[in-house]
């Protein structure tokens, strides 16, 4: 049986050509594209981590110069929010696995799909180029005035890349949208659909409504500082405040561009590997579009030290609250599925533990800095820093390692080895809260965010998180070397190696360049785990029965 | 109480054990949830991990009376932090009315202080304990934050507008004043220490030599005074005289009343208002008058301004001593103005 899979035609052996992969239109095909250029990213991001955490071993600025370090937080900023982060789960699992869930050929404009991974390509080439070569010392969020009239460094080509960047998201979003209306299977109705579909839909409502604004805010900014319009100079009647108000309508909810899907991963991984039902899939699905929706209207929440009107600052607060709920429920429902299942423990499933324990930390801090007065000590300080990376890094990029070890043996046909895999997963965990845990507290006792010198009192929080994140770095190279592996030695990993339900679990791995040889007809529940497990038992009956 | 010291920076305002009270309450609320459910979930994990007995999941969809509970009970608690931080800040939002005021001008990279009674220093601010004190802040170039861990505020200083921030100190010390919102190359250096003193002892300090970040041409004088100076020199005197009939309205008594406007819209004299009025007058026209002031934005230095405000402000603090200075071209030396003891 395993030979005869090996010759079939699949979407990797189909063609071997540079210009067969440069040219695809096959999703399987520019998922991988993405998937290689993000870890490309991921690792410069990762490279301006070290640097400044090795700065920050010692009170004193006595590794680079501030405008260095300036540089290089501002550098790990942008790529790994805007390069990385952002197209991480949409891009590449999202990518892959939507026309495969819903049972369909392709997206719905599979020529599209290529020109959005080339639209990302030259505004993360312009980017980095600019921001490596003239440096660029904003931080990732630009703040005016000194972006547009102070900094002495390369403003424009970095935010021109920003806006080309952002088309490729409009249009990544665009895509899934019509292909999730249109395209689905006979039968595959909306409460059919698996939840990563809904938090896919969820996060390209999202990636169409907000990125332009983003796109046209940084817009402004270049034009700004090049043509000096004063938008947002007060000298010339502008508002700098005006400029974190845009930015934050986007950046807030850019956070559920990284998080929803990862929440959806999750919604696969755990009842895969509880073999059961998720628990209260309508409201798991309802939660993703209402923190879509709500996640509008809470950017004020950043704003809190900033002159805005009390009024507006309690209205933020509070819608901040309620924004809280819908993750809550989540997560009490993932937590509510493993009960009376039959819960196994391979490395996807560490890893979706390693995102809740993150991810309950990350959310629960987030009600610190809700709370107007707390926040008012804690913003800017590395308590934000440490919540945002317990959301961004705990939670989004732990689901993401969950989501790569789960459909690697769809992606590559291989079975990545379980015993390294695991081990990472725990290095990445014990790592992860060692590097950030500290920065919580540093944050608290006081110490802002963005300092290359700090009072030596800090010290003691930053030698913890220094130390943690060698071991993150160790966690987080681990899977590149056995991944890479696994793709020439891996054990074959057959059609469903989980005995997951779902429709991309029913084709070949890896899938035919046509996904399905005939269109599929659904007739069932998802995550029909029960009803699964009683037709493979049947199956092997009648199987056995036969012989 | 070793761990405590480790974990918190000093409580030196009223402020400080109120913001710390939420967040203990905080801690210990997410810590019992998170505790919660991770032991929920190990449990799970561990008791229905599979066996070869347990091999498939039991058929359960779900439970809305569950969904129900899940979604009110967090709802209501977090209604419950969103009044107790809301409370927090309403305080902080609403100076009170007798503090203390000092001027800020931040720029990059250094805090520059300015009391109502002459001293000026750099980096530092001089406070006497267990009084309220407002500070009355703008930046001179980027947005910058005045923060003091321990008083656990922090407020953004924002150029081409005043921002304020108030505390009351409860124990004498020094502490660190951090700049909290980046601001280019020096943006961590951009700091000093807020050394909080008996009263006596402040009195005192206020009463040393007079320049202690001093170099510009003013320094020596109180802000009215500089400000009273001021007005004369830039020739406001000749149109705002001290009784009707000048080019421009009288200015004494104005300070925290209601004025009318051309558009027929009224508004508070307050420090926004009376910087609006000097550096972009067109923008706001008093009812009655001809839009005749010249505009003075791009030829004062902030101080300049804060100076003036001050002055407008003493205007309407009631005493003769109040009235404008003579239009007579030379300031007076030194005389005392209303708010401002001899020094
Ligand atoms: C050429 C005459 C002229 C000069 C010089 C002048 N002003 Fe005025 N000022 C006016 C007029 C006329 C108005 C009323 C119209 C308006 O609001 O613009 C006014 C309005 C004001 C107001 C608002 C008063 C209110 O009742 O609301 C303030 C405050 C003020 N001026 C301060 C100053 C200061 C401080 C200076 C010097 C730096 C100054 N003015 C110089 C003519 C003048
Ligand atoms: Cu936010
Ligand atoms: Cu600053």
């Amino acid at each position: 049986m395993q030979t005869s899979e090996a010759k079939k035609v699949n979407y990797l052996s189909a063609q071997h050509t540079v210009a067969s992969w440069l040219l695809t239109i096959d999703h399987k095909r520019i998922a991988i594209l993405y998937l290689v250029s993000i870890t490309v990213m991921f690792l410069i991001g990762g490279l301006m981590a070290a640097a400044i955490r090795a700065e920050l071993l010692t009170p004193a600025g006595d590794l680079m110069g501030s405008d260095t370090y300036n540089k290089a937080f501002t550098l790990h900023g942008i790529v790994m929010v805007f390069f990385f982060l952002i197209p991480s789960i949409p891009a590449t699992l999202g990518n892959f696995l939507v026309p495969l869930m819903i049972g369909a050929k392709d997206l719905a404009f599979p020529r599209i799909n290529l020109l959005s991974w080339y639209i990302y390509m030259v505004g993360a080439t312009i980017g980095i180029v600019a921001t490596v070569t003239g440096g660029l010392d904003t931080g990732w969020t630009l703040y005016t005035p000194y972006s547009t009239a102070y900094a002495t460094t390369n403003v424009v080509m970095p935010a021109i890349g920003l806006f080309i960047t952002g088309f490729s998201s409009i249009l990544t979003g665009l895509n899934f949208i019509v292909t999730i209306h249109k395209m689905r299977a006979p039968g595959m109705t909306w409460f059919r659909l698996p939840l990563f579909i809904w938090a896919q839909y969820a996060t390209s409502i999202v990636m169409i409504l907000a990125t332009p604004v983003i796109a046209i805010t940084v817009l402004m900014v270049a034009i700004d500082r090049g043509l000096g319009l004063g938008i947002f100079d007060p000298k010339a009647g502008g508002d700098p405040v005006l400029f974190q108000h845009l930015f934050w309508f986007y950046s807030h909810p850019a956070v559920y561009i990284m998080i929803l899907p990862a929440m959806g991963v999750i919604s696969e991984v755990i009842p895969c590997f509880s073999k059961k039902r998720i628990f209260g899939y309508n409201f798991i699905a309802a939660s993703s579009l209402s923190i879509a929706i709500i996640g509008f209207f809470v950017w004020g929440h950043h704003l809190f030290t900033t002159p805005q009107s009390m009024y507006a600052a309690m209205a933020f607060s509070i819608i901040t609250f309620a924004v809280a709920v819908p993750s809550a429920v989540k997560t009490f429902n993932w937590t509510a599925t493993m009960y009376r299942g039959s819960v196994s423990f391979e490395a996807p499933m560490i890893y979706a533990f390693g995102f809740m324990g993150l991810f309950l930390v990350g959310g629960l801090t987030g009600l610190f800095l809700g709370a107007l007065g707390l926040d008012l000590h804690v913003h800017d300080t590395y308590f934000v820093v440490a919540h945002f990376h317990y959301i961004m890094v705990g939670g989004a990029i732990m689901a993401y390692m969950a989501g790569l070890h789960f459909w690697w043996p769809k992606m590559t046909g291989r079975m990545y080895p379980e015993g390294p895999a695991k081990a990472a997963a725990l290095l990445i965990f014990v790592g992860f809260n060692l590097t950030f845990f500290p920065q919580f507290l540093a944050g608290y006792a006081g110490m802002p965010r963005r300092y290359h010198y700090y009072p030596p009192e800090f010290q003691i929080f930053n030698v913890l998180s220094t130390a943690g994140s060698s071991i993150l770095a160790l966690g987080y190279l681990l899977p590149l070397g056995y991944l890479l592996w696994s793709l020439r030695y891996g054990r074959a990993a057959g059609r469903n190696p989980w005995g997951a339900t779902g429709l991309e679990w029913m084709i070949d791995s890896p899938p035919s360049p046509h996904n399905f040889d005939e269109t599929p007809v659904v007739t069932w529940e998802p995550y029909d785990y029960p009803d699964a497990h009683r037709r493979t038992a049947e199956h092997a009956a009648s199987e056995a029965a036969r012989v | 109480m070793l761990l405590s010291l480790f974990l918190f920076p000093p409580q030196a305002s009223t402020n400080a054990p109120e913001v710390d009270a939420l967040y203990l309450f905080l801690v210990a609320l997410c810590g019992l949830t998170a505790l919660g459910v991770i032991t929920a979930m190990t449990f799970f994990a561990i008791r229905y991990r599979r066996t070869p007995e347990n091999v498939v999941g039991h058929d359960i969809h779900g439970s809305t009376a569950l969904e129900i509970f899940w979604t009110a009970i967090p709802f209501l608690i977090l209604m419950f932090v969103f009044a107790w931080g809301a409370s927090l800040y309403f305080k902080l939002s609403r100076p009170p009315e007798d503090a203390m005021e000092v001027f800020v001008v931040g720029r990059q990279w250094m805090w520059k202080i300015q009391h109502m009674e002459g001293r000026r220093e750099i980096n530092a601010l001089h406070v006497p304990v267990g009084r309220p004190i407002k500070l009355t802040m703008t930046s001179e170039d980027v947005i910058h934050s005045f923060y003091i861990p321990a008083f656990r505020v922090k407020a953004d200083v924002v150029p081409g507008r005043y921002t304020t921030l108030w505390f009351q100190p409860t124990k004498p010390g020094e502490y660190h004043l951090f700049c909290a919102e980046y601001c280019g190359t020096e943006h961590s250096r951009m700091g000093g220490s807020v050394i909080v003193m008996q009263p006596a002892e402040y009195e005192a300090w206020l009463a040393g030599t007079q320049t202690a970040g001093g170099g510009t041409p003013s320094s020596g004088l109180t802000p009215v005074q500089l400000g009273r100076k001021l007005f004369v020199e830039k020739a406001c005197a000749t149109c705002h005289l001290n009784t009707p009939g000048g080019v421009g309205p009288v200015l004494v008594g104005i300070y925290g009343r209601q004025v009318e406007l051309a558009t027929g819209a009224t508004v508070k004299v307050d420090e926004a208002y009376v910087r609006e009025s000097i550096l972009t007058p067109m923008a706001k026209v008093v009812k009655g008058f001809p839009p005749a002031m010249p505009t003075f934005g791009g030829q004062l230095t902030e101080e300049q301004v804060m100076s003036l405000i001050a002055y407008v402000k003493s205007l309407s603090d009631g005493g003769d001593a109040a009235a404008p200075a003579p239009h007579s071209g030379a300031a007076p030396a030194a005389p005392t103005a209303p708010g401002a003891p001899a020094n």
